[in-house]
C-alpha cells in the first residue's frame, strides 16, 4: 500500500514531487544501506592511516585455536581412554572391522587368496578372472534392467581390461565395494535416529551442514593421524565424505512414508523394530535409493583425494601422473575412473527403478530355473579359474602346444601385449598445442590476469575486515532479521580472529570470478535450452554426464594447457560449476505455470517480452538457488585446485595435510565452510523472500 | 437391539491438537467452549463425543471432510491419544492399557481398513494379507494358508502373487479388507474404505461388505462422508459436525426425526421409502380379519419400498409380523402410497 501512494501517477496533486530525502526515509532499509556503504567506502579510502588494525587483523589479537586443536588430537591419541579401552584401541577396532571385509573383496578381485606373509605368500586360490568379472557385470546389467545396460556396463569394464587399467581398477572397486555399503549402513542408522528423535535431528543437521561444506583435506588430517597411511584411512575418509546426503535422504524418506502406512504398522501390532525394518524402510526404498546413488558417486569422487592418505588403485595412478606431469598416463587412469563412475551410476539408478519382479509363481522349480544368472556366473568363474591356473595352462599346452598354453593363461590375466595405450597420443597432442600455441595462450592468460583478475583480487584483499563483517551483518538483517545477522557476523568474525582473513579473501575472489563466469556461460545456455524441448534433452544428457565426472577430471586437461596457477584453478572450477547454472536456470523457466505464459501471450507479449517480463521474473527464485549450488560446487572444487597452486584457504588445508597438522587443517577448513554457509543462508533467505513476494509459496 | 452387549463405549472423548491442550481441558473442567478452544490456538478435532457401539452392529460415523471422523476413529484404537474422556472396550478402560497391552489388543482384537489402502508396496497380495500374522511371529506355512483362505473370501483368488501396483483400486481395497480380517478381529474399524473408489466400484464393494458382515458378524465402526453409503450400510449412524456429534440414531430415526437443521439438510433428499420400515406407517390390526383377507405377510422391519412392489397388484392390506412371528399390525396401500408420494 505504501508503495502505491508514493507512485507519482497515483499520488494526489499536493505532494506530486516528494524530495529524494523523503523518498529515502520511507525506505529505512535502503537508507541504512546507503549510509553503510557510504561510510564503508569512506573508511576504506581514508581510514588506513589511523586504523591500521581494521585493515590487517593484528597478529597479537589472533586466537590460536589451531594449536589447541592439535594438542587435543595428540591427547586423544596418546591418553584418552573410555575406562574399559583407550581411544587408540577404539580406532584399531574400527580399522579391523573395515579391513577384514576389504581383504576378502580385494583377494577376490585382485590379489587372490594368499597363504603366508609378505613376499613369501603363496596364492592358493586365484582372483576372479577378468572374463568372470566381465560376465558378472554384463549379467547384472541384464538382471537389473536389460541387455542394453549389460552392454554399457560390459563396455565400461572392457575399457579397463583393454587399456591395461584392470589391476588398479579392481583395487579401487574393492575399496568402493566396502566403503559404499558401510557408509550406507552407517548413514541409515544415523538417519533413523534423526527420524525418531527431533533432538537428534536438531543436533545432526548443523553437523551435516559442516560436513558438506568443510573441504575434504581438512578432515583427512585427523583421519590420517587416527588410522595411519593406508587403505582403511582412505575408506573412512570416503565414508565421511559420502555419508551426509544419505543421512538427509534417510530422514526425508522415512518422513515421507504415508501416515496411513505407519498407522497400519501400529494397528497390526508391530514392535518398534518390526515397524522400522518391516514397514518404514521397505516403504521408503525408492527414495532411499536416490541416497545410495549419491553415496556411490561421491565415493568415486573421492577416489583420487583418498589416494593422498593411502588408497591405491586408479586414484594413486592419476595423482602420481599429475605430480610427475605425465599427462598421457593420467588421462587413461582418469578415464578409467570416469567409466567406473558411469557404470556404477547407471547400475545403481537402474536398481532404484527396478520394481520387484512381476507376479508369476516361481515355486518348486530347479535351482537353474530359479537362479539362472547366479548359476551361470559361478560356472564361468569356476571354469575360467581352472583354465587359468598353472595346472590348466600346462594341460592346455600338453594338448595343443605352447600357443594354447598362452591363451589359457590369458583367461586369468589379460596379457600385457594385447593392451592398448593412448598415453603417447595424448602427450603428443598436448605437446603440439603447447609448442604451437603456448605464446597465444600465455598472452591471453596474462591479459586477463593483469587487467581483470589481479585488480579484483587486490581490491578484495584491501577491504577492511571490520567493514566487511558489519556489511555482512546488515545483509543478514535485511534478508533474515537478527538471527541471520548474528550468524553472518559471528562466522565472518571467526575467519578474521583466527588470522585467515587474507587467504579467505583470495578464496572469495577465486570463487567469485569462477561463479560469475560459470553463470555467464551457464545461464544463457539454460535460457536457450529451456524453451526448446529437443535442445533441452541434449543439454540435459550432457550436464548429467558432466556431473557424474569426478571433480579431478576437470583439473587434468586444464593443467596441461595452462600450467599451474590461479588461472588454471578458475578454469577448472568454471568447467565444474557450469552444470548447475544451466540446470537450475532451465528448470526454473520450465516450471513457470503455463497458464501465466498463456496469459502473457494473450496480452500480446513478443517472445522477448514473454521471456524477460514473465518467465525470467517468475523463475528468479529458482535461478537464485542455482546460483547457490554453483557457489557451493565452486567452493568444493576450488579446494581441490589447491593442488595446482592457489594461495587461498584450500592451499592452507592442503599444507596442513602434507605436514599432518590437525589444527591448521581443521581451522582453515572451517573457514571455507563458513564462507559457504554465509553465502548459502543469505541466498536462500533472499530466494525465499522473492518467492513470497511473487506469491509462489 | 437393546439386548446386545456394549462392545465399545466412548464417554466425552476430546481431542484438541496444539500445545497446552490438556491444560485447557483441566482449566475448563473438561468442557471448553468453541471460543475457549480457538483462543488457546488449538484445533478441536473431536469435541465431547459420547456413544456406544453394540456387539455385532455396524456403527457408521458420518460427517463432511474435516469434521474429525478420522481423528475419532484413531482415538478409539489409540493411534492418537485422546486429550480427555474415557474409552471402554469390553468393559476395560482402553486408555489405561499399557503399550504392551495395546500391542496385544491390536494384534488379536482390532482390525483397520484405510482410505488409501495402506498396502506395503514391497509385498505381494499374499504377503500383505499375511503381514499381521507375520508380525505375530506365526510360521510361514500357517500364515500363508490362513491368508489364502481370506483372499478367497474377498474374491481375489488367483492374484496371490500380484504386487499392489498391479491391481485396480477396488482390488487393492479388497486386499486391505482381507488383511484387516486376517487376525479375526472382534472390532473392525473402516476409515472411509470406499471413498477413493469410482461410484460403480463403490456400490459393488458396499454389497460385498454387507455380504461379508452377514457371514462374519463383526462389531464395526465404519467412517464415511457419503450419507447414502451410511444409510445403506448402517444399523446406527452418528452424524459429526466440527468435531462434535449432532445426532445418533438408526437411519429411520434420522430421516423421521432429525435433531438439528444440519441433519435435516442431509436427510431431506433421501428417498423415504428406502429408509422407513412398515412399522412407521403400520396401523393396529383390526380384531377381525378384513373382508378380503390379507394380501400377504411381511416382517416388521421390511422397508416400505419393498412392500410397494408387492402391493401393486391389489388393494388388500398386508399383515405385519413381529420378530416372534405373531401379527403386530397391518399396513394399507394408502399408507404406503402416502410415503412414496413424499419421495
Ligand atoms: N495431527 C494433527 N495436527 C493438527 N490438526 C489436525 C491433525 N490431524 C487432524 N487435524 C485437524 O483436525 C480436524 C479433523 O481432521 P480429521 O479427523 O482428519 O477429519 P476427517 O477425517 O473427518 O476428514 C481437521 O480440521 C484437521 O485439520
Ligand atoms: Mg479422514
Amino acid at each position: 500500500m505504501a508503495e502505491t501512494s508514493i507512485n507519482p501517477h497515483v499520488g494526489d496533486g499536493n505532494n506530486a514531487a516528494p524530495s529524494p530525502l523523503d523518498w529515502l526515509i520511507r525506505r529505512p532499509m535502503l537508507l541504512a544501506w546507503t549510509v553503510a556503504l557510504g561510510a564503508a567506502t569512506f573508511f576504506w579510502l581514508f581510514g588506513q592511516p589511523w586504523a591500521k588494525w581494521a585493515f590487517k587483523y593484528p597478529s597479537a589479537w589472533k586466537w590460536k585455536i589451531s594449536k589447541e586443536i592439535s594438542a587435543g588430537m595428540e591427547w586423544l591419541m596418546n591418553e584418552a581412554t573410555f575406562g574399559l579401552f583407550t581411544f587408540r584401541e577404539l580406532t584399531r577396532a574400527i580399522s579391523w572391522v573395515i579391513e577384514k571385509p576389504y581383504e576378502i573383496v580385494l583377494s577376490l578381485l585382485s590379489t587372490g587368496f594368499l597363504e603366508g606373509q609378505g613376499s613369501q605368500a603363496i596364492q592358493i586360490i586365484p582372483p576372479l578372472s577378468w572374463i568372470a568379472v566381465l560376465t558378472v557385470v554384463v549379467l547384472l546389467g541384464r538382471y537389473v534392467k536389460d541387455w542394453k545396460l549389460g552392454a554399457l556396463l560390459g563396455g565400461c569394464f572392457l575399457y579397463l581390461v583393454v587399456f591395461g587399467q584392470w589391476e588398479s581398477a579392481m583395487v579401487t572397486l574393492s575399496s568402493i565395494m566396502i566403503a559404499v555399503p558401510l557408509g550406507i549402513i552407517a548413514a541409515l542408522f544415523v538417519g533413523l535416529l534423526g527420524y525418531r528423535s527431533v533432538w537428534v535431528e536438531r543436533a545432526i543437521t548443523p553437523v551435516l551442514d559442516l560436513m558438506q561444506t568443510v573441504p575434504v583435506f581438512a578432515y583427512l588430517v585427523p583421519v590420517l593421524i587416527m588410522f595411519g597411511f593406508n587403505a582403511v584411512s582412505a575408506m573412512i575418509a570416503t565414508m565421511i565424505y559420502a555419508m551426509p546426503p544419505m543421512v538427509r535422504v534417510t530422514m526425508l524418506a522415512l518422513r515421507q512414508v504415508p501416515s496411513e502406512i505407519v498407522d497400519l504398522g501400529t494397528m497390526v501390532g508391530c514392535t518398534r523394530r518390526q515397524m522400522t525394518w518391516k514397514v518404514l524402510i521397505p516403504s521408503a526404498v525408492p527414495t532411499l535409493m536416490i541416497g545410495v546413488n549419491q553415496v556411490i558417486m561421491l565415493s568415486l569422487n573421492m577416489v583420487i583425494i583418498a589416494s593422498m592418505i593411502g588408497a591405491g588403485g586408479l586414484g594413486a595412478d592419476v595423482l602420481a601422473s599429475l605430480r610427475s606431469l605425465n599427462f598421457g598416463g593420467g588421462i587413461e587412469a582418469g578415464f578409467a575412473i570416469v567409466f567406473l563412475a558411469i557404470a556404477l551410476d547407471r547400475l545403481s539408478q537402474a536398481m532404484a527403478e527396478k520394481a520387484p519382479a512381476s507376479h508369476g509363481d516361481g515355486q518348486n522349480e530347479g535351482i537353474l530355473k530359479k537362479y539362472p544368472y547366479t548359476v551361470f556366473c559361478t560356472a564361468v568363474a569356476l571354469i575360467t579359474g581352472i583354465v587359468g591356473t598353472s595346472w590348466g595352462v600346462s594341460w592346455a599346452s600338453w594338448i595343443g602346444g605352447p600357443s594354447w598354453g598362452m591363451y589359457s593363461a590369458a583367461v586369468q590375466d589379460y596379457p600385457e601385449a594385447w593392451t592398448i595405450t593412448t598415453g603417447a597420443f595424448w602427450s603428443d597432442i598436448i605437446k603440439h598445442i603447447n609448442v604451437n600455441y603456448f605464446d597465444y595462450i600465455d598472452a591471453f592468460k596474462g591479459m586477463l590476469l593483469t587487467n581483470f583478475l589481479v585488480p579484483f583480487k587486490r581490491f578484495l584483499v584491501s577491504l577492511p575486515w571490520i567493514a566487511v563483517v558489519l556489511l555482512l551483518g546488515l545483509a543478514g538483517y535485511t534478508l533474515g532479521r537478527w538471527r541471520l545477522a548474528c550468524l553472518c557476523m559471528v562466522l565472518s568474525l571467526f575467519i578474521a580472529v583466527v588470522g585467515l582473513w587474507e587467504k579467505a579473501m583470495i578464496t572469495i575472489y577465486l570463487c567469485g570470478i569462477s561463479v560469475l563466469v560459470a553463470s555467464m556461460i551457464g545461464m544463457p545456455i539454460g535460457i536457450a535450452a529451456a524453451q526448446r524441448d529437443r535442445l533441452w534433452r541434449v543439454v540435459q544428457t550432457i550436464i548429467d554426464t558432466l556431473q557424474t565426472l569426478p571433480s579431478f577430471v576437470y583439473l587434468m586437461p586444464v593443467v596441461m594447457l595452462f600450467r599451474v596457477g590461479e588461472f588454471s584453478a578458475i578454469i577448472a572450477v568454471v568447467a565444474y560449476a557450469v552444470a548447475p547454472a544451466v540446470r537450475y536456470t532451465a528448470h526454473g523457466i520450465r516450471q513457470v505455470d503455463p497458464q501465466l505464459i498463456e496469459a502473457g501471450i494473450v496480452s500480446g507479449c513478443t517472445p522477448f517480452q514473454l521471456l524477460t517480463k514473465v518467465k525470467l521474473k517468475l523463475a528468479f527464485p529458482e535461478i537464485m538457488l542455482g546460483l547457490n549450488q554453483t557457489i557451493m560446487l565452486s567452493l568444493s572444487m576450488l579446494v581441490i585446485t589447491a593442488l595446482v597452486g592457489t594461495r587461498d584457504l584450500g592451499q592452507e588445508t592442503l599444507i596442513a595435510l602434507t605436514r599432518a597438522r590437525t589444527g591448521d587443517g581443521i581451522v582453515a577448513g572451517l573457514c571455507v565452510a563458513f564462507i559457504a554457509i554465509i553465502a548459502d543462508r543469505l541466498i536462500r533467505a533472499g530466494a525465499e523472500r522473492m518467492r513470497t513476494r511473487l506469491g509462489l509459496q | 437391539m437393546a439386548d446386545r452387549a456394549e462392545k465399545l463405549v466412548c464417554n466425552s472423548v476430546w481431542k484438541l491438537f496444539g500445545a497446552g491442550a490438556e491444560d485447557l481441558l483441566k482449566r475448563t473442567g473438561g468442557a471448553p467452549t468453541v471460543e475457549q478452544v480457538a483462543e488457546g490456538g488449538l484445533i478441536g478435532a473431536v469435541r465431547d463425543a459420547s456413544f456406544n457401539v453394540l456387539e455385532g452392529e455396524i456403527f457408521v460415523i458420518m460427517g463432511l471432510s474435516g469434521s474429525g471422523k478420522s481423528t475419532l476413529v484413531r482415538c478409539m484404537s489409540r493411534l492418537i491419544e485422546p486429550t480427555g474422556g474415557e474409552i471402554i472396550f469390553d468393559g476395560n478402560d482402553l486408555l489405561k492399557a499399557t503399550a504392551n497391552e495395546m500391542v496385544e489388543l491390536r494384534r488379536h482384537k482390532m482390525g483397520m481398513v484405510f482410505q488409501h489402502f495402506a498396502l506395503l508396496p514391497h509385498l505381494t497380495v499374499l504377503g500383505n494379507v499375511a503381514f499381521p500374522l507375520e508380525v505375530q511371529g506365526i510360521d510361514r506355512g500357517t500364515r500363508e494358508e490362513r491368508a489364502r483362505e481370506i483372499i478367497e473370501l474377498v474374491g481375489l483368488q488367483g492374484r496371490e502373487s500380484y504386487y499392489p501396483r498391479e491391481l485396480s483400486g477396488g482390488q487393492q481395497q479388497r486386499v486391505g479388507i482381507a488383511r484387516s480380517l486376517a487376525v479375526e478381529p472382534e472390532l473392525w474399524f473402516l476409515d472411509e474404505p470406499f471413498s477413493a473408489l469410482d461410484p460403480l466400484i463403490r456400490r459393488e464393494m458396499q454389497d460385498e461388505f454387507l455380504r461379508l458382515q452377514n457371514v462374519l458378524h463383526k462389531t464395526i465402526v465404519f467412517i464415511t462422508h457419503d450419507f447414502d453409503e451410511a444409510i445403506r450400510l448402517a444399523d446406527r449412524i452418528a452424524i459429526m459436525k466440527d468435531g462434535a456429534i449432532d445426532q445418533i440414531g438408526t437411519p429411520e430415526d434420522l430421516v423421521v426425526r432429525p435433531a438439528t437443521d444440519y441433519v435435516a439438510e442431509f436427510t431431506k433428499d433421501v428417498s423415504r421409502a428406502k429408509v422407513l420400515s412398515v412399522a412407521s406407517v403400520m396401523s393396529p390390526a383390526p380384531r377381525r380379519k378384513p373382508a378380503g383377507g390379507y394380501g400377504g405377510e411381511i416382517p416388521v422391519e421390511t422397508k416400505i419400498g419393498e412392500v410397494a412392489s408387492r402391493m401393486s397388484d391389489g388393494d388388500k392390506p398386508f399383515a405385519v409380523l413381529g420378530s416372534d412371528g405373531k401379527q403386530v399390525g397391518q399396513v394399507t396401500k394408502d399408507a404406503v402410497v402416502g410415503v412414496l408420494i413424499q419421495g
